[in-house]
């Protein structure tokens, strides 16, 4: 039932997205860091594990175009490594909050009531501790892991976006639209996911876009408490999170801190086009004169 | 006698009547109008109706339906499920500002052919050329096309003659059209005003016509209640309403027209 309805908006539409230069370069890069992942054997770099104290800390140069670590390990490879971990976690945790919290928070603030009171309450309880936090408390709960500082980071950000997604549609139940909807004998969720989901999509889009940078970052403070990805495991959150210690060392940061930018910029660009892409409002451009 | 019976709608919202026992019929094949000023329940009427009224509103009275097909003693007492079988299937409404009432992100196809395919069973493709045979029927231009553009596309005459399409797409048999014309041109009202009243004559449809405008009203109705406070102070045929008021405020409410008599006034449709 739902699947026709989408296959018919991503036949039509989403390749409208791809059109735009600023989603063709956030498709570039992404694209150029899968490759980065799926080819990292085959780049001739150093082992990213490998230490050698008497080359530590050094300054980026021609043998480490990146510097090296307080180990000694070429910052280049970890870096280029480190996407392998960090891209696809970033993209699960972002995928997963935003769906979860959407969901929730549309719930909440479609039905209102006892559900709209529990719901958030449960989101005020997350909000009432510091987030990373809690995350080591579930995390540590649940023991190290890290499928569980995955699942832990899901029980922390998903009331972000539900308290985001509960005020928009509080916003847009009210529309005349969506009680038209009704009385053309829409139930209750097929009004929130035919009338009120459309469109209030684009903010959350927005929102889980500019999550990325902070999910990565998140998961580098679990990973640095021992919660998430096993030290020696190159991933850009615990470089970043190593590195600014090391303050007169601003390699050591600086290029994973990079990587992380490029990546969330790279989201943003394609979030922007495909929120006009979606938009008919703002799509008739890129479908070719429709008057 | 077919169409709808309200009988004693009364609605209670935080301890005050918003409507205090409307009694209004609506027969089929005709146009009901209902007036007043702003504030005194009409809008509530039709919402209450449709079992839409605010959250918490406490709501009693009768509202009988029958279309000599299907009869409901009283769609107030009607559990959700059913309900939603008869909104847009046997009653529908039109709103005020057609820019509001169609959902921005879908085609005029899509907010066409959704609710036919759910009520009426009919596949994708038969209900798309009912779609486009009732774009022909409202007559906005080029119906094909119009299926795969979009609300924003169209101007606000043509948006609400789409609007209506939607809510006859089903054959309901009473519409309930809320201020319709009260956000167009005067140009373009009287378009719209005549197809209501086209719909009405070929369709046998019982329209209860929600309006401040009297003119409006003296142009398409056949009945006219006027509404006060919540309850309704007069209700008869329109000639008599609007040249003979027996309430002093259907008298104020009539007097408040401009002098020039409007179109319609006297002349005896038949």
């Amino acid at each position: 039932m739902t699947a026709v309805p989408l296959r018919r908006r991503s036949a039509l539409r989403v390749p409208a997205a791809w059109r735009r230069p600023a989603a063709l370069g956030g498709a570039v890069v992404l694209l150029a860091w899968v490759l980065v992942a799926l080819v990292d054997p085959l780049l001739g770099l150093q082992d990213p594990l490998r230490r050698s104290i008497d080359v530590a800390l050094q300054a980026p140069s021609a043998a480490h175009p990146f510097g090296t670590d307080e180990l000694g390990r070429d910052v280049l490879a970890r870096t280029l490594w480190g996407v392998r971990a960090s891209l696809p976690l970033a993209v699960l945790l972002v995928a997963g909050s935003l769906v979860v919290g959407s969901v929730l928070g549309a719930i909440a603030g479609y039905l209102g009531g006892v559900v709209d009171e529990v719901i958030m309450r449960l989101a005020d309880l997350v909000f009432a501790f510091p987030t990373i936090i809690l995350a080591m408390v579930v995390a540590a709960a649940l023991g190290p892991s890290l499928a569980n500082a995955v699942l832990a980071l899901l029980v922390v950000s998903w009331p972000n976006y539900a308290r985001v997604m509960r005020a928009l549609v509080l916003g847009a139940r009210g529309q005349e639209y969506v009680v038209a909807g009704r009385l053309l004998g829409a139930g209750p969720f097929t009004s929130l996911r035919r009338d009120v989901l459309p469109n209030v999509s684009a903010p959350m889009l927005v929102l889980a876009m500019l999550d990325f940078g902070n999910q990565i970052l998140l998961l580098a403070g679990l990973s640095f408490l021992g919660l998430g990805a096993v030290p020696p495991t190159p991933e850009w959150g615990s470089m970043v999170a190593d590195g600014v210690t090391q303050f007169s060392s601003w390699w050591l940061a600086t290029f994973p801190g990079l990587a992380i930018f490029s990546v969330v910029v790279a989201f943003n660009l394609i979030g922007d086009s495909l929120r006009d892409a979606l938009d008919p409002r703002t799509a008739g451009a890129v479908q070719g004169s429709s008057i | 006698m077919t169409g709808l019976e309200i009988r004693g709608l009364v609605l209670e919202l935080g301890g005050r009547r918003i409507l205090d026992g409307v009694d209004v019929t609506v027969p089929a094949g005709q146009v009901t109008g209902l007036a007043g000023e702003s504030g005194s329940g009409k809008t509530m009427t039709g919402l209450t109706v449709m079992g839409l009224q605010p959250a918490g509103g406490r709501v009693t009275g009768t509202v009988a339906y029958d279309d000599g097909e299907v009869q409901v003693p009283d769609l107030l007492a009607l559990r959700p499920g059913a309900l939603n079988r008869m909104r847009g299937r046997r009653i529908a409404m039109v709103f005020q500002d057609p820019t509001a009432s169609l959902q921005p992100m879908l085609s005029i196809g899509t907010q066409l052919t959704d609710h036919l395919r759910h009520h009426l069973g009919l596949s994708r493709g038969a209900a798309r050329t009912r779609a486009a045979e009732l774009l022909e029927r409202v007559r906005v231009p080029d119906p094909e096309a119009a299926l795969r553009r979009y609300p924003h596309q169209f101007s606000g005459g043509q948006l609400q003659r789409i609007a209506i399409a939607v809510a006859i797409a089903c054959e309901p048999k009473v519409l309930i059209a809320d201020e319709p014309t009260t956000a167009l041109d005067v140009t373009v009202q009287a378009g719209v005003l005549r197809l209501l009243r086209e719909l009405t004559d070929d369709l046998g449809l019982a329209v209860l016509l929600v309006t401040h405008d009297l003119g409006v009203m003296s142009a398409v109705a056949d009945t006219v209640a006027v509404m006060r406070h919540g309850a309704v102070v007069e209700h008869g045929p329109r000639y008599q309403v609007i040249r003979e008021p027996r309430t002093d405020y259907a008298k104020e409410l009539v007097e408040s027209l401009p002098h020039t008599p409007p179109p319609g006034v006297g002349e005896d449709r038949s």
